[in-house]
């Protein structure tokens, strides 16, 4: 050590693998980030391009004062990052100030049930009396997509984010569901022993979904996460597909009509559902607020721990005696069969459903809303569903009809790179993806399969 | 259980004498084609700690995951107490009060250390106090964080976590899968006498270990695993001033 000459045993310039070009300094690197996204802004918001002259997408929306407008935006926001200190200060500072004349009534909340109890009631009397006030156009975008996919969101939630399994055919059961109603109600060309109504065959269509979803899960459950992502994408196929092409059983392409709107007739009570959409986001309201109570418990149950088990360390969790095939399966049928209620809630509202209701894309997008809520936390999921099902439809009378989804995609990316736990994490999933990143544990039951080799 | 109870007034006296808790016969473990375990023959008695040392690939962690029923033999048998085992599934073996560390300690990252033990009593349906305080009571680390995440917990602790766990499912055998892997020497100890405290209050301990010195010290009796058989089994003294041991294990002149 006490050599003053080092000895250099590489050949290597060092200094020039140390030097970086300006473009590779940070805030340069930012710079330019920025001006591409300018332009893929201004790209994005241009003009519609048309077969006759294929770049005018491109030269209208360049030519522009818009591409100016957006870079300039882009480019101030960059500045105000970079040298904005001072600004970045001061909103700091109003925050925190915000976040501390806040605490106690966070304090009064987490240690009043009553007042918590409070929220929650005003949280529903606002989803009563709200919706009841909107256009008609907007109390069919909350019952037939909002509604809907706020309970799939929380049925995924059980598989995804409790017990870690990635799911890519969610929508599969969402389609039992609702073809359980049509069989049930005596619409399919196959018809049933005796026929009910559509809402006496949400059990019918529970069970069925159950069923189903250990059938899928009892053969392939053994399989690492990202492989189970590709089985559970093919079973959706597969049931897409069966619906698609049995013309004899689901009547194919042409799809099922005349499904029956729900009613009730239990003594005095007495109620019809009709078109009206607005009573059917009271029913599911009251569907929504059973499944959150039900779930919540679950959450905090032995099986909720079990499943937190499972998806930390999956071979701890069978050396402590869990037989994790069984409560993998457990989370797949409840969350199976809360996506059926939502199939079966759906096609006695809309009364007609065919194949092309139950695309790819749905599953796709199911999945995107947990992730973007907050994986395991039901206040994550039902606010991302709700979020990006209103988005594409507030865009509908701003932007062109076919650019909608582009600002979907655009939110996602944006999101995945900046929070990518979600608006409103659970907080243990939160801090298992930062000790994952760290090498920690698994975040998701992807580890090696607790089967093992068979000899 | 009574069964138990009776090995234990037998092994009061001599630790040898006692009767086989469980027995290895002929154990012939495959991953598809290519055979881990030649026909291995191992026993450990009530009372005992026994090591199983070896090299990397030696077949040690396999033959723990067989026992732990993670893998199914092709051929020979798994016997705990006289009676067959090999093909019970695994979350079972443990209620046969079988508890084991896995290799490379694997806790719950993100729950506590409180909440890992408790994952350690799964399969009572609640959580026995006298066990948690006895845990705590080898463990005092353990009990100074009891409300950290097991995440952020040193290596050290991690491993004494997943031993204090495995210990909460009341075991009567204990496989401890490299304890040492990748703790400093100071650390190593105090878990091996920790360990020595666990077999000291009758639980019985199969060790597998590549830290030849340290656990033949503490062993009763050693197997040397070579490519998939056993090559060496002895006292553990023995072992421990056998050149061909030293030589392999302790990184003395070849013999």
């Amino acid at each position: 050590m006490s050599d003053t000459t080092a000895a250099k045993s590489f050949s290597v310039d060092v200094a020039k693998l140390r030097r970086k070009a300006w473009y590779q300094q940070p805030r340069w690197t930012r710079l330019l980030g920025m001006v591409v996204l300018g332009f893929i802004l201004a790209l994005m918001t241009g003009e519609d391009g048309n077969p006759a002259e294929r770049l005018s997408a491109f030269t209208g929306a360049f030519e522009s004062a818009r591409l100016w407008i957006c870079l300039a935006i882009l480019v101030g926001v960059w500045a105000l990052v970079e040298f904005g200190a001072p600004v970045r200060n001061v909103a700091r500072q109003g925050r925190q100030s915000v976040g501390k004349s806040l605490e106690p009534t966070r304090a009064m909340f987490r240690s009043n049930g009553w007042l918590r109890l409070g929220g929650l009631v005003l949280v529903l009397v606002l989803a009563i009396v709200i919706p009841a006030n909107t256009s008609l156009f907007w109390q069919e975008v909350l019952v037939t997509q909002m509604g809907i996919f706020m309970i799939i969101a929380v049925g995924l939630n059980v598989v995804v984010g409790w017990a870690g399994l990635l799911d890519l055919g969610f929508i599969a059961f969402y389609a039992i569901g609702a073809y359980s109603c049509a069989f049930w109600t005596g619409h399919m060309p196959v018809k049933p022993p005796f026929t009910v109504g559509a809402l006496e065959s949400i059990p019918f269509a529970i069970v069925t979904c159950l069923i189903a979803g250990v059938l899928l899960g009892a053969p392939t459950l053994r399989l690492r996460g990202d492989y189970l992502a590709i089985v559970t994408l093919g079973f959706h196929e597969i049931v897409y597909l069966v619906a698609k092409n049995s013309d004899g059983f689901t009547n194919g392409s042409r799809g099922v009509i005349g499904i029956p709107h729900p009613s009730i007739h239990i003594g005095p009570i007495n109620y019809d559902w009709t078109l009206d959409p607005l009573p059917y986001w009271y029913l599911l309201l009251f569907f929504l607020v059973v499944l959150i109570f039900l779930y919540n418990r679950l959450e905090h149950s032995r099986i909720g721990r079990t499943w937190t088990a499972i998806r930390e360390d999956e071979v701890a969790a069978s050396a402590t005696g869990i037989n994790t095939v069984r409560y993998k399966l457990l989370a797949f049928a409840i969350g199976a069969s809360t996506s059926g209620l939502a199939g079966v809630v759906y096609s006695s509202k809309v009364g007609f459903i065919n194949p092309e209701n139950f695309t790819i894309v749905l599953s796709v997008l199911a999945l995107a809303y947990v992730v973007f809520g907050g994986m395991g936390s039901i206040a994550g999921v039902l606010f991302g569903a709700a979020l990006l099902v209103w988005l594409p439809n507030a865009l509908r009378d701003i932007v062109p009809e076919q650019d909608r989804f582009i600002y979907l995609g655009a939110l996602l990316v944006i999101m995945m790179i900046f929070r990518p736990q979600g608006v409103i994490p659970s907080r243990r999933r939160q801090r298992e993806l930062h000790m994952a990143e760290a090498g920690l544990g698994d975040a998701d039951a992807m580890t090696e399969p607790t089967g093992g080799v068979k000899s | 259980m009574t069964e138990a109870a009776n090995f234990e007034k037998e092994t009061a006296g001599s630790v040898t004498e006692a009767p086989a808790m469980l027995e290895l016969v002929d154990l012939q473990v495959f991953y598809g084609a290519i055979q881990a375990l030649k026909g291995i023959n191992v026993t450990v008695r009530q009372g005992e700690v026994v090591a199983l040392l070896g090299a990397n690939g030696a077949g040690k962690t396999t033959t723990l995951r067989t026992i732990s029923g993670l893998l199914q033999p092709r051929h020979g048998e798994v016997r705990l107490g006289g009676e067959r085992i090999d093909g019970v599934p695994s979350h079972k073996v443990v209620e046969l009060g079988i508890g084991q560390s896995p290799e490379g300690r694997r806790v719950f990252p993100v729950m506590t250390v409180l909440e890992n033990l408790e994952m350690g009593a799964y399969r009572f349906k609640g959580v026995p106090k006298d066990d948690l305080e006895r845990v705590l009571d080898l463990f005092p680390r353990l009990a100074e964080r009891r409300t950290q995440l097991a995440g952020t917990l040193s290596g050290g602790e991690q491993q004494m976590l997943a031993i204090g766990r495995a210990l909460m499912g009341r075991p009567n055998l204990l496989l401890l899968d490299e304890p040492s892997m990748g703790l400093a020497p100071l650390i190593v100890q105090q878990i091996f006498e920790i360990i020595k405290e666990i077999n000291d209050q009758g639980t019985t301990v199969l060790l597998v270990e590549q830290n030849a010195s340290q656990a033949l010290q503490l062993a009763d009796r050693g197997y040397v695993l070579e490519t998939g058989a056993i090559v060496m089994e002895d006292d553990a003294s023995a072992l421990l001033s056998d050149p061909r041991v030293r030589a392999a294990y302790l990184g003395e002149g070849a013999a």
